[in-house]
């Protein structure tokens, strides 16, 4: 085949891993109500219980109708979930295999442009998450992480798409390999650990009893009402008792941080190598080094919160959405808006 | 539960109840100082002040600022980088333009805000690293801490009953731990203390990880050393940039150079005076989207008191020459141009370098001629080079390749005062039009020269003659020499291995004690034999604690890995997790 029609191929690989994607997204959003459901049945049924064993007879009747529909639940969450699970890892193959064919179709390592960074990215981030799922599955981390890697992907190819091309001299380099191979590795594995930070704070809230959303707001009152169905504290969160705790959470996230950070750390270092050979200069404030270093900095912030007293736990995780949000601006908002030597991403 | 407090700020290992990771928080209390005041006076306020800046909590808000600090940088173009930004900002924003620029906002990383924030931070860093440095070193001369009374609330925990007598199994879990990991074999692990507790108890303890601070503060003073590897480079390097012609030569002198620049310890007479000469330049570009794939620049390279020898300099690849390194940094055409005056006399002769404009070489130039014959007016020429040259609409020419393969030069004249005598120093690139007017033709309209290598045309009005003559390459040349690169290399990736050792490094302790059976228990007191219990204790999360802590017990024992006896079957964090029906398979 020649490098158009592989081209081609990459693309429909692409496109297929997002529809695998999207699938799997619906599928755990399902699995995640169903848990939330069963939650609430469950408790449902221990309240009916206690009120039985309270004395009061004509209870009797709910509680036997109720038994069997507990008792389906698994087998329905088993079924939305074993989709997920097939959807989300058919998806994965689909999109390794679209990296790889882009990769074959340009010549060269794919991650030069930010159609390649972005798909990248998203298999790094689907990847870390099949492997946190392997042992249990959080249903509410896949649905975040599949948020994000349709909406990746759709931007990749409906936004920062671009023909596989060749690159210009001054992306050629193994160093495209090192610098940016491992900043999209870092940008996955932040992305997971975000998802796990949201999930700690939300699992915080309920547990603690705490919602923004119920506190009286005087001047936003109308809003708040508007908001209120989805307190952390209401129903709607029930499924929340069924994650990890906070504080398990919360290392898990830290886990993955570390880990993205070493990476980050890595990526900081081999840009400026890279920029030595290929500027003349290893450090130059051009924006996108500077939005690494931002990130950089806000994550060694959060490593320090984390073993400062007062600040760890809750306050810690405010740390990973201020570097998350760093790193997705460095990304999008450096590329797309802001003239510099980064501008390699054709588009 | 117990927790591994970070040394040197904090009492190291005493256990409380105060769960610093916990999501809810531990107990607050200012980082570092203890909270009863100072005594009043100079010294006391001094030493207050010392604490505060030294504290975690104050590196955490000067490394927040210093994130908030960078951030303008990229709003507001910055001297350095963009200096035309910066005159077009200040022309548009009259009056915000002139304060921001008080405030250095236009360059940001040299203002004395950034600067002081980090300069804090690093201070702040040394006053912390310090101390921490002086109680590792004497940690690392220490015995591990002595098996707790209790070992029920450590977050890793085993236990069993064996027949072996106490003191056997005490050795042979030594041994166990001093031996280390399998694949390092040769690493000891564990510092490891064998005590006996009297009535026939024993007990063990041992403590690995040493590393793991070890890396912390070899990462934070190796990022002290890049601060200074950094600042020494600022203040001896050079950096120079010029342009040369295919053909022509360079020599490493500062009057050489378009632009130079130096640090205030860099003597421009230590400018090694090696020479270059560009013999040749090769381009490629992809034929369909005519982007740029290759640059090669053959060279001749003489250093002083050497033989001239060939090298290439590519984008990527730098040469190195008399200390410095030479970038390719651009390229262009500059068209070899002959001018000769009314007088018939030569007035202008060379290769005028023309920059390029977009991807199709489109390059824009100005060929001024002042050495004119007594009496005639000076000529400037200002114009496009194409390339590949196309008329596209009758009388509107464009580039379609970056390639020369159909070269033109399409140039308009001007007549009058070049002003290149009134002292102020010009632009080469452009054409000070307030002394000049623009030549026309017969028809009143203004010229237009269009010429190809080799030809030449006329000027009206007896102006002379503009031959161009054909049409040399030239490259952009950056050169830079920057003695503490080796050391800003080193201290990066001394800063990264300590980073890595000092986040995946485990730091553990494990205490195993070894007691008679109490009597009773089992009937029979020989059948009893020996209580073995054994806790763990980590620094931060360590999800390898309790499987190491079941390894160690499995050898000690010589079992099978398979079957522990816990006595609560509690590995870490598992404590607070309530039994529900409704986990995922993995759970369940
Ligand atoms: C230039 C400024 C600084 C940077 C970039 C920086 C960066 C880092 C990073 C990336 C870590 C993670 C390594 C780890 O968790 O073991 C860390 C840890 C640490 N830093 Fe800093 N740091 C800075 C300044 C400071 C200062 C001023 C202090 C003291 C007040 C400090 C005290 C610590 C401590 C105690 C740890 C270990 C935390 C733990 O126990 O895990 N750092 N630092």
């Amino acid at each position: 085949m020649d490098q158009v029609g592989l081209a081609q191929v990459s693309d429909l690989l692409v496109w297929g891993a997002t529809t695998a994607f999207t699938i799997a997204l619906v599928a755990w959003t399902v699995e995640m109500s169903r848990v939330a459901e069963a939650a609430q049945r469950v408790r449902g049924t221990r309240q009916r219980e206690l009120v039985a064993a309270g004395g009061a007879p004509s209870t009797g009747a709910p509680v036997a109708a109720e038994a069997p529909a507990a008792a389906d639940a698994p087998a329905g969450r088993a079924r939305a979930e074993g989709i997920a699970r097939s959807t989300t890892f058919l998806g994965l193959v689909l999109l390794l295999a679209g990296v790889v064919t882009r990769g074959l179709a340009a010549g060269r390592w794919p991650t030069a442009n930010m159609y390649e960074f972005a798909i990248v990215g998203v298999l790094v981030a689907v990847a870390v998450l099949a492997v946190v799922q392997r042992r249990r599955t959080i249903a509410f981390l896949a649905v975040l992480v599949m948020g994000i890697a349709v909406l990746g992907l759709a931007l990749a190819l409906l936004v920062f798409h671009v023909q596989a091309d060749e690159v210009q001299p001054a992306l050629d380099s193994y160093w495209l390999v090192l610098h940016v191979g491992v900043a999209i590795m870092a940008t996955g594995v932040f992305t997971v650990a975000f998802a796990t930070s949201v999930l700690q704070v939300l699992r915080d809230g309920r547990a603690t009893g705490r919602s923004h959303l119920e506190r009286p707001w005087r001047s936003a009152d109308g809003l708040r009402r508007w908001l209120h169905p989805l307190r952390v504290t209401g129903p709607r969160f029930a499924w929340l008792e069924q994650v990890p705790d906070a504080r398990r959470l919360e290392a898990l996230s830290f886990r993955l941080n570390a880990i993205a950070f070493v990476l980050w750390t890595f990526t900081l270092i081999g840009g400026a190598i890279w920029a030595e050979h290929a500027w003349g200069r290893y450090w130059g404030w051009d924006p996108k080094e500077v939005g690494t270093f931002v990130a950089w900095v806000v994550y060694a912030a959060y490593l320090h919160a984390r073993t400062t007293r007062g600040w760890s736990g809750r306050r810690a995780a405010y740390f990973v959405y201020v570097g998350y949000a760093v790193v997705i601006a460095n990304f999008t908002v450096i590329n797309l808006f802001v003239d510099g030597k980064h501008s390699y991403s054709g588009l | 539960m117990v927790t591994y407090r970070p040394e040197g700020l904090d009492d190291a290992f005493t256990p409380t109840d105060g769960d610093v990771t916990g999501a809810a928080g531990g107990p607050t209390r200012p980082g570092g100082p203890d909270p009863d005041l100072p005594a009043l006076g100079l010294r006391g306020w001094l030493r207050w002040a010392w604490r505060q800046l030294t504290s975690m909590r104050v590196a955490l808000l000067l490394l927040m600022l210093l994130a908030v600090a960078a951030v303008p940088g990229t709003l507001f173009p910055q001297r350095p980088q963009d200096p035309a930004g910066v005159v077009e900002y200040l022309e548009e924003h009259a009056t915000a333009g002139p304060r921001l620029d008080r405030l250095g906002f236009f360059d940001v990383y040299a203002s004395v805000w950034f600067s002081a924030i980090y300069l804090l931070l690093f201070v702040s860093l040394v006053g912390c690293i310090l101390p921490r440095t002086r109680v590792h070193l004497a940690a690392l001369r220490g015995r591990p801490p002595r098996t707790p009374r209790r070992l029920t609330r450590f977050p890793a925990r085993g236990g069993v009953t064996v027949p072996d007598a106490p003191q056997a199994v005490v050795e042979r879990a030594a041994a166990v731990l001093r031996r280390g990991s399998s694949w390092l074999p040769f690493v000891p692990s564990y510092r490891v203390d064998v005590h006996d507790e009297g009535g026939g108890t024993w007990s063990v303890a041992a403590e690995r990880g040493y590393l793991r601070e070890t890396g912390n503060l070899v990462f934070h003073l190796a990022l002290v050393g890049l601060l200074v590897s950094v600042a020494t480079g600022q203040m001896l390097h050079y950096r120079g940039q010029a342009i040369v012609v295919q053909g022509t030569g360079f020599a490493n002198v500062e009057g050489a150079y378009d632009t130079f620049e130096r640090g205030t310890a860099f003597d421009p007479a230590d400018l090694e005076p090696f020479t270059l000469r560009l013999d040749e330049f090769e381009s490629r570009f992809d034929p369909q989207t005519l982007q740029s794939r290759d640059f090669t620049a053959h060279v001749t390279l003489t250093e002083p008191g050497g033989e001239p020898q060939e090298r290439t300099i590519k984008v990527n690849h730098p040469l190195t020459a008399g200390g410095a390194k030479v970038y390719l940094q651009g390229n262009g055409y500059a068209p070899r141009v002959t001018v000769h005056d009314g007088a018939g006399e030569l007035a202008f002769g060379g290769a005028v370098p023309f920059l390029p404009e977009d991807e199709v070489y489109t390059s824009r130039g100005v060929i001024k001629v002042p050495d004119v014959s007594a009496g005639q007016d000076q000529v400037g020429l200002v114009g496009y080079l194409l390339p590949t040259a196309e008329e596209w609409v009758p009388g509107w020419w464009r580039s379609t390749d970056p390639q020369p393969t159909d070269p033109l030069l399409v140039l308009s004249v001007w007549r009058g005062n070049l002003g290149l005598d009134t002292g102020v120093p010009q632009n080469v690139y452009r054409l000070d039009e307030s002394r000049m007017e623009k030549v026309t033709d017969e028809a009143g309209d203004d010229l237009t020269l269009y010429l190809r290598p080799g030809e030449t045309v006329e000027l009206p009005d007896g102006l002379g003659t503009v031959t161009f003559e054909d049409l040399p390459r030239f490259v952009a040349l950056d050169l830079r020499h920057d003695p503490a690169l080796l050391g800003v290399l080193v201290f990066a990736l001394l800063a990264f291995a300590g980073l890595a050792a000092s986040l995946f490094a485990p730091r553990r302790r494990l205490w195993l004690r070894a007691s008679p059976a109490p009597e009773g228990t089992g009937g029979d007191a020989a059948a009893a034999g020996t209580v073995v219990d054994a806790a763990g204790l980590a620094r931060g999360d360590d999800i390898g604690l309790q499987p190491e802590l079941d390894r160690v017990l499995d050898e000690v024992l010589g079992r099978t890995p398979a079957a522990h006896d816990r006595p609560d079957g509690g590995r870490p964090g598992r404590d607070h997790e309530a039994p529900t029906a409704a986990h995922g398979p993995g759970g369940d």
